[in-house]
């Protein structure tokens, strides 16, 4: 549970996210996603519960969860003054890799970017869809166990989105679970599960295709829009029931 | 350790891409340098005085010649008007205002004590002063000359007296620029580190870009230090670029170690720095962190002792200097520049400049927080 003064922005979020998985995280705007999702990657602290993020306690043990994720913020937040191969060689290095092994993601990253004749421009000369597609890339350079991804794509058009998603999917093949939020409906589609907030807590979490089947929705839209709306009372479905295990 | 290096490598990169910055470093201390050395003295040349002359003797004429033969003072206005002088002094026209009452002549010529009046501005009271010593000091040689000539028979030299030859040590000439400059180093040093340093990790925050590096394993320590170190470095290169202006256009004494003028002002950086991070992790803006930032400037460059000395403060002020790290910078320069101390002379200074030095760093990296 997460409080800020008497607002209570998570409220008893139980939820528990498998290995190599696509986890959409969807909500309204304000509902609590970004908190939560602050809260998992070690930038804020829990008010009260037990946070686990690949396998440590975010209380005990930050530092070792920090090794292990990747994380992209909302707000672009690479150094806008270096270039995209400072950029690189910057969290490489923070990361603790070696020098050629750097040298080498960067080649394989711009090569599969087809970002070669971007490496020496300054981030802030990038457009929005590239910035997005290498914070990606650098949140997930140092194989974390799990990576953040929060509005990955917000504001980015179509075509990039497509390759965007084509990122996640290769992430997760890599056995690398992927956590993200978005607002748009055909890319919770895509997701293996997703769990929708509403006022800081879940009231549904399940595959695309079991919530549609429960809501008697045609898209996971229809889903969003049935319970996330505020206001509305959630169709009873017990979370906590269903036996979930990493 | 490897972390680090790529970290300072990051803040340099972005220091030197700055376009205003990247000069700006190496412009404000010539500037500040060519400006501030020779603008702030504390001689005084040009004390205007106004004259009331109601005596009209050979012995006031002489007074008023031997003020005007002085290099300190010009005689700026003569009246009779008492109303009119205190007008002049009221306007600021005139410094101070010499009234020789009538008979002033006469009682001096049959041997009784003549009397005269005088009116100072004191609204600088470091100028009223300075401008009461010299011009009691040229009265004295007056009144020594009027001893001599009413004795008569009696040689001036067979009188008992006391004859002072003084020396000013350390600064021979009395001269200002030697007193300032290596003060205006240490102003130097702590406006580049304060400000750049602190400013640039409030931007961090500003821009988001601290979030990214708050999810890293970074350690907090290795992140503090990496800001430190390019100011650090940066710091230490103006204090040889102020150095050498000071050489070349001050002709600037140096009687002691380069190399313990460096550890000196090393240390009061580390200080600085470790100040400026820690009143950033403060900071939520840029805004906040200059007017905070401004406040401290004002307070140890104030009392650093650069203009007045530390002596003649109250006692809680200097009580207050001991966690001034500009007032041991101040003494340090001095010392070392001109006076030529070693480093067992001054061993204590810096000792207690590196304890605060020490602490202030552990308040930055105690105080920055990775999670909110």
């Amino acid at each position: 549970m997460k409080k800020f003064g008497n607002f209570v922005a998570n409220d008893n979020l139980n939820f528990e996210v498998y290995e190599g998985e696509i986890f959409g995280f969807l909500g309204a705007n304000g509902a609590g996603k970004t908190t939560a999702i602050r809260i998992l990657s070690g930038l804020s602290e829990s008010t009260s519960g037990e946070v686990i993020v690949a396998g440590y306690n975010a209380k005990k043990q930050p530092e070792q969860i920090k090794k292990n994720i990747g994380y992209m913020c909302q707000k672009f937040s690479l150094y806008a003054d270096l270039t995209v191969k400072e950029n690189i060689m910057l969290y490489g290095g923070i990361y603790g890799m070696r020098k050629a092994l750097i040298r080498e993601r960067t080649d394989i990253l711009l090569n599969k970017l087809n970002f070669r004749e971007y490496g020496d421009r300054f981030i802030s000369d990038l457009p929005l869809g590239l910035k997005q597609k290498l914070a990606f890339s650098v949140a997930v350079m140092h194989e974390p166990k799990i990576v953040f991804l929060d509005e990955p794509t917000g504001g980015v058009d179509p075509i990039t989105r497509r390759q965007f998603w084509e990122m996640i999917y290769e992430t997760a093949a890599r056995d690398i679970t992927v956590f993200v939020t978005t607002h748009y409906m055909d890319e919770a589609e895509y997701c293996d599960r997703i769990s929708i907030m509403s006022e800081g807590k879940i009231v549904a979490l399940d595959t695309p295709v079991e919530l549609k089947k429960q809501y008697d929705a045609e898209s996971v839209e229809e889903v969003f829009v049935k319970i996330a709306r505020p206001g509305n009372t959630p169709h009873p479905t017990p979370i906590s029931s269903r036996g979930e295990g990493e | 350790m490897r972390t680090i290096l790529y970290l300072i490598r990051k803040e340099f990169l972005q220091i030197f891409r700055d376009k205003f910055i990247g000069k700006a470093i190496f412009g404000v201390p010539i500037v500040q340098m060519l400006l501030l050395v020779p603008a702030v003295t504390f001689e005084i040349n040009n004390v205007r005085l106004c004259i009331i002359d109601r005596d009209m003797t050979t012995e006031s004429r002489e007074l008023v010649n031997q003020l005007e033969g002085s290099t300190f003072f010009k005689v700026r206005f003569a009246t009779f008007s008492e109303q009119e002088a205190n007008n002049l002094l009221h306007r600021g026209k005139c410094d101070l205002v010499l009234q020789i009452p009538p008979g002033f002549g006469k009682e001096t010529g049959i041997g009784n004590p003549g009397r005269i009046l005088v009116s100072v501005n004191a609204i600088n009271a470091v100028n009223a002063q300075l401008s009461w010593a010299y011009l009691n000091g040229v009265i004295r040689d007056y009144n020594m000359n009027i001893v001599a000539e009413n004795t008569g028979s009696l040689t001036f030299g067979s009188f008992p007296q006391i004859q002072i030859s003084n020396r000013y040590w350390y600064n021979e000439l009395l001269n200002y620029k030697y007193y300032m400059l290596p003060g205006v180093l240490g102003i130097l040093v702590l406006a580049i580190g304060f400000l750049l340093a602190g400013l640039n990790l409030v931007k961090e925050k500003e821009s988001g870009t601290i979030e990214q590096i708050n999810v890293t394993p970074v350690k907090k320590y290795h992140f503090i230090i990496a800001k430190m170190v390019p100011f650090l470095i940066i710091g230490l290169i103006d204090l040889a670029v102020g150095l050498i202006i000071g050489k070349l256009t001050f002709n600037i004494p140096f009687e002691g170690s380069i190399a313990i003028l460096f550890l000196g002002s090393a240390i009061f950086m580390v200080a600085v720095l470790g100040l400026a991070l820690f009143i950033s992790t403060f900071s939520g803006t840029q805004q906040q962190f200059m007017f905070t930032a401004f406040f401290f400037i004002i307070i140890f460059v104030l009392m650093s002792g650069i203009f007045t000395p530390l002596e003649s403060m109250p006692l809680w002020a200097q009580k207050f200097d001991l966690i001034n790290p500009a007032a041991y910078v101040m003494r340090i320069n001095r010392m070392v520049m001109l006076k030529g101390s070693t480093f067992q002379d001054i061993s204590r200074d810096i000792w207690s400049l590196t304890l605060i030095a020490i602490a202030f760093t552990a308040l930055a990296v105690n105080r920055y927080r990775k999670t909110a």
